[in-house]
């Protein structure tokens, strides 16, 4: 019995030791993308990789979705990415600077809004801007280092014109939480946790059962959102017929079918 | 001796005519490698990441970010928090923890099974499941509601998902060290005229120090570095949910200095409590 056990364990060995040997068969070179994209394009990109991948077959694109300050730490510290998509400039500058990408290559290939979120059935019964500063209202917001935390709280700076100098205090008073990523703020509004959430419009694209409150352009904030190739990638020129097919008619009405809008 | 048949009847036989080789080898003194070589390894993945987080976070901003106002608020929620989820968990589980291990009921294997649970889960999972359960919106948020408690985004619900991932480390150690107890003793108690809180706190309780010093000890810790299901449960807003742990992962998206930096003042800390927790332990076993 003994002897039996010892050679299915060194037969066990064996295999093992066997089978990335015998993985080498003659198929289509297999080729990955990397791509980082902010979490905001989770749907959108999700679907831009699936008909690149149909359109290029032998090829896969892998996602990393995550606030762009995250994903900008990430590539600092040595993860491999071939593509990075910002939703803001400053953290691809920062990539720029740090020579992680070639200055005068990221492309703007979208411009977004800000927008706010109410849950479905808005128990706080909130109608107009106004009422954002409205005392025990619970409000989430993104960090202030996550991209549309940061617009978020330039949109409130440039609200105080029109709703009173201390309006962005009140609002910020009813702070309840500062989210890591702008798909945390929409799931805390979705849960009915928070009263309010200040995201992308293309955030309530893809979450329709939310409610919404519009803001003027004038106080609004246009999003531009850079993508480049990483100058360490592997991949370079797959990166680039990548990003030229985000940025073609195919890419950008994805895109827009999404809630984006197209760049200037 | 010789076997007759195969090339593997022929192996087994010449390795067991290595085995008294191979003892004998050992017997000389080359014994303690077995012991020196795995734990020095396992030392090494323990100390070298210490090491270079000690080397990498010396620089110019070391001293700001360490001092600055978002790591006191953080590291005074983090202990204040930790040191009261170690005080209800203690409350709470010795008693739970004495049923288990010396009373006989039904379902009580499920029970432990229940307890035992939140352990492997893992803590985002934990945060999911308070949030569905106690949230606004939750299960049991409505009648929470009633009550005046609103619990997500407070202080409490850090509390509490603390208590939900740290406090079955404690029932289990504290299970056991009641378990271990001989029943002799405590029929011995019951003849000499104890009645139950004198069985349990003359008897049980000190015999079982040990066990609920060192759960207490892994709750404290358990606690102190949870972030999973606090972010999610109890949301991030600094003095009042950010905890050290999650000041520094957002820290690290911020400025690699900035978490680097909390990250030593926690490791000193914990350092700190640890030591005045062995000398507990010392104090206990005397």
């Amino acid at each position: 019995m003994k002897r039996v056990l010892y050679l299915l364990l060194l037969f066990t060995l064996l295999l093992a030791g066997c089978a990335p040997a015998a993985t080498p068969v003659s198929a289509p070179e297999a080729r990955t993308l990397s791509v980082f994209a902010a979490a905001s394009l989770t749907d959108a990109f999700t679907e831009i990789g699936k008909n690149f991948e149909a359109a290029n077959p032998g090829v896969a694109v892998t996602f990393n979705f995550a606030g762009s300050q995250a994903l900008r730490t990430q590539i600092e510290e040595g993860a491999p990415a071939d593509v990075f998509a910002s939703a803001n400039k400053t953290e691809m500058d920062t990539l720029v600077t740090d020579s992680f990408v070639t200055q005068g290559t990221p492309q703007v290939f979208l411009n977004n809004k800000l927008v706010v979120i109410l849950p479905a059935n808005n128990t706080a019964g909130l109608t107009k801007l106004a009422d954002l500063a409205n005392s025990g209202i619970k409000l989430v917001l993104a960090a202030e280092e996550v991209p549309v935390g940061k617009y978020a709280r330039q949109a409130l700076d440039q609200m105080k014109s029109q709703f009173g100098k201390d309006f962005k205090d009140k609002v910020l008073a009813n702070v309840v939480s500062n989210e890591d990523n702008v798909k945390q703020v929409v799931a805390k509004v979705q849960l009915g946790e928070a009263d309010a959430g200040i995201v992308y419009t293309s955030d309530a694209v893809a979450a329709p059962q939310l409610k919404t409150i519009e803001i003027p352009t004038e106080l609004n904030v246009i999003a531009q959102y850079p993508i480049a190739t990483l100058i360490k990638s592997a991949n370079a020129d797959l990166a680039t017929t990548f990003i030229e097919y985000v940025l073609s008619s195919n890419g950008q009405s994805v895109l827009q079918k999404w809630g984006f809008a197209p760049p200037e | 001796m010789q076997v007759a048949g195969g090339f593997l009847p022929r192996l087994f036989e010449s390795m067991k005519r290595l085995k008294p080789l191979l003892i004998r080898f050992l017997n000389d003194g080359h014994l303690n490698w077995i012991f020196i070589l795995p734990s020095a390894i396992l030392l090494a993945l323990f100390a070298l990441p210490l090491f270079a987080l000690f080397v990498r976070s010396i620089n110019e901003g070391f001293f700001n970010f360490a001092f600055s106002e978002q790591a006191f608020k953080a590291l005074r929620l983090s202990l204040t928090t930790s040191t009261i989820t170690t005080l209800v968990t203690i409350l709470f589980g010795t008693p739970f923890a004495y049923t288990l291990a010396r009373w006989k009921f039904r379902l009580k294997s499920w029970i432990e099974l229940f307890i035992d649970l939140p352990i492997v889960l893992p803590p985002s999972v934990a945060g999911l499941v308070l949030l569905i359960a106690f949230g606004r919106r939750g299960m049991f948020g409505s009648a929470l509601s009633a009550l005046g408690i609103s619990l997500p985004f407070t202080t409490a619900a850090v509390v509490l998902a603390q208590t939900f991932v740290a406090a079955p480390l404690y029932v289990r150690s504290a299970r056991v060290g009641f378990a271990a107890i001989d029943k002799q003793l405590e029929e011995a108690a019951h003849v000499e005229g104890a009645n139950q809180w004198q069985l349990f706190y003359e008897v049980m309780f000190p015999l079982a120090g040990r066990a609920l010093l060192s759960g207490a000890i892994l709750t404290w810790t358990r606690a102190l570095g949870e972030f999973g299901a606090t972010i999610l449960f109890a949301g991030n807003l600094e003095g009042v949910t950010q905890t050290m742990p999650m000041a520094i992962y957002l820290g690290f998206e911020r400025n690699l200095g900035i978490a680097l930096a909390l990250s030593v003042v926690l490791v000193i800390v914990s350092i700190l409590l640890l030591m005045f927790t062995k000398r507990l332990e010392k104090h206990e076993s005397d």
